[in-house]
């Protein structure tokens, strides 16, 4: 595939990506160009996020590593960064001069809970393609229902460092699927 | 020389720091590059701090670029250049490592089983990410009313999310939210 429309597609979703690109990721890569399953989506997020650094710009590294290559993997991470990295340092030229009125305040505060609104969306989109052909019956969904639960109350009611919640679920869950992969 | 002192100073810190936030990517940054340049080194004070991070969270890209932002008050385009560099080489060196060993390592069943336990935790993590989110953003249940109804809408239709996040930064500023 062309550098070119791997730095392309990543800038353009990239710069739709209001208040987090992962949403617009999963719609551009999985629902528009079709480069990854759901299911690899949710692999690939999970890769990143054991890895320190940036976690979209991880999977970005990835998908164009699989397309490409280094230079692949690069051309993807520039796309991410590049376009985004202007828009900011303008905003910040135009928060300097104006950050003092309410209105710009108060929209900025309306567009942060729809951002949350999109992460929410995200995350529900991917549990229900992971549990779309799952069998109840089995060991293997159950587990892999409580894992997400524990994350969530973990980082989320808890709110427990990420590292902790991390270092603990991470090789149990491992170790549990693991085991259970013996019934199949 | 006054000018890139600053600016070797922390971009030598973020690298150190992007290294230790495993788990969760740049957001576990926030809190101690904010304690760092604020309270410890007195370049921004709290609510610069505070507007930089807001800003990056509102405009499109990863929300690492919050850093560049934090840069660029402290010392203009090379304090925003080198700020950035610090939070991606280390960890896009890292992240190209670990790419050429999974791949050496991929197909087996402890791979399968890695998949099958991550997968569910990091979308326990995006959905808790959305809950500390709200809490931090949110400042009133018309707030959270909106993230919900935002969410019901995106999972029902095929909208696409820009025209909502524009929506909300109109019902924002009519004063809704």
């Amino acid at each position: 595939m062309p550098l070119s429309t791997i730095f392309l597609v990543f800038s353009r979703l990239a710069l739709m990506g209001f208040g987090g690109v992962m949403p617009f990721a999963y719609r551009a890569l999985v629902e528009q160009h079709k480069w990854l399953t759901a299911e690899e989506f949710a692999k690939y997020l999970a890769t990143s996020q054991m890895l320190p650094g940036p976690t979209i710009c991880n999977v970005a590294l990835m998908v164009g590593n699989r397309y490409a290559g280094t230079s692949g993997a690069l051309a993807a991470l520039a796309g991410m960064i590049a376009g985004p990295f202007m828009v900011v340092i303008a905003l910040g030229v135009v928060y300097q001069r104006f950050g003092e009125i309410d209105m710009f305040r108060h929209a900025i505060r309306g567009m942060a809970a729809v951002a949350a609104g999109l992460i929410l969306a995200t995350a529900v989109k991917m549990a229900r393609s992971m549990f779309a052909k799952a069998d109840w019956r089995a060991n293997r969904p159950r587990l892999q229902v409580a894992l997400l639960a524990l994350a969530f109350i973990g980082l989320g009611l808890l709110q427990w460092q990420l590292a902790l919640v991390f270092c603990v679920l991470a090789p149990l869950g491992t170790a549990a699927t693991y085991l259970v992969g013996e019934e199949k | 020389m006054n000018e890139q002192s600053p600016v070797m100073e922390l971009s030598l810190h973020i690298a150190l720091m992007s290294l230790m936030a495993v788990g969760g990517g740049v957001v576990l940054l926030g809190p101690q590059v904010g304690h760092y340049v604020v309270e410890g080194k007195q370049w921004l004070n709290n609510e610069q701090f505070s507007a930089a991070y807001a800003i990056a969270q509102a405009a499109p890209g990863p929300n690492l670029l919050f850093i560049s932002l934090v840069g660029w008050l402290i010392a203009g385009w090379m304090g925003a250049v080198f700020t950035t560099l610090a939070v991606l080489v280390p960890s896009t060196l890292l992240t190209l490592t670990a790419i050429r060993l999974q791949a050496r390592h991929a197909g087996g069943r402890l791979t399968q089983a890695l998949g099958d336990a991550f997968a569910p935790i990091s979308i326990g993590f995006l959905a808790a990410t959305a809950w500390l989110f709200t809490r931090i953003s949110n400042v009133s249940w018309h707030a959270d009313a909106l993230t919900v109804l935002a969410a019901l809408v995106l999972l029902r239709t095929k909208i696409n999310p820009v025209l909502l996040i524009a929506a909300g930064a109109l019902a924002g500023a009519l004063g809704l939210i």
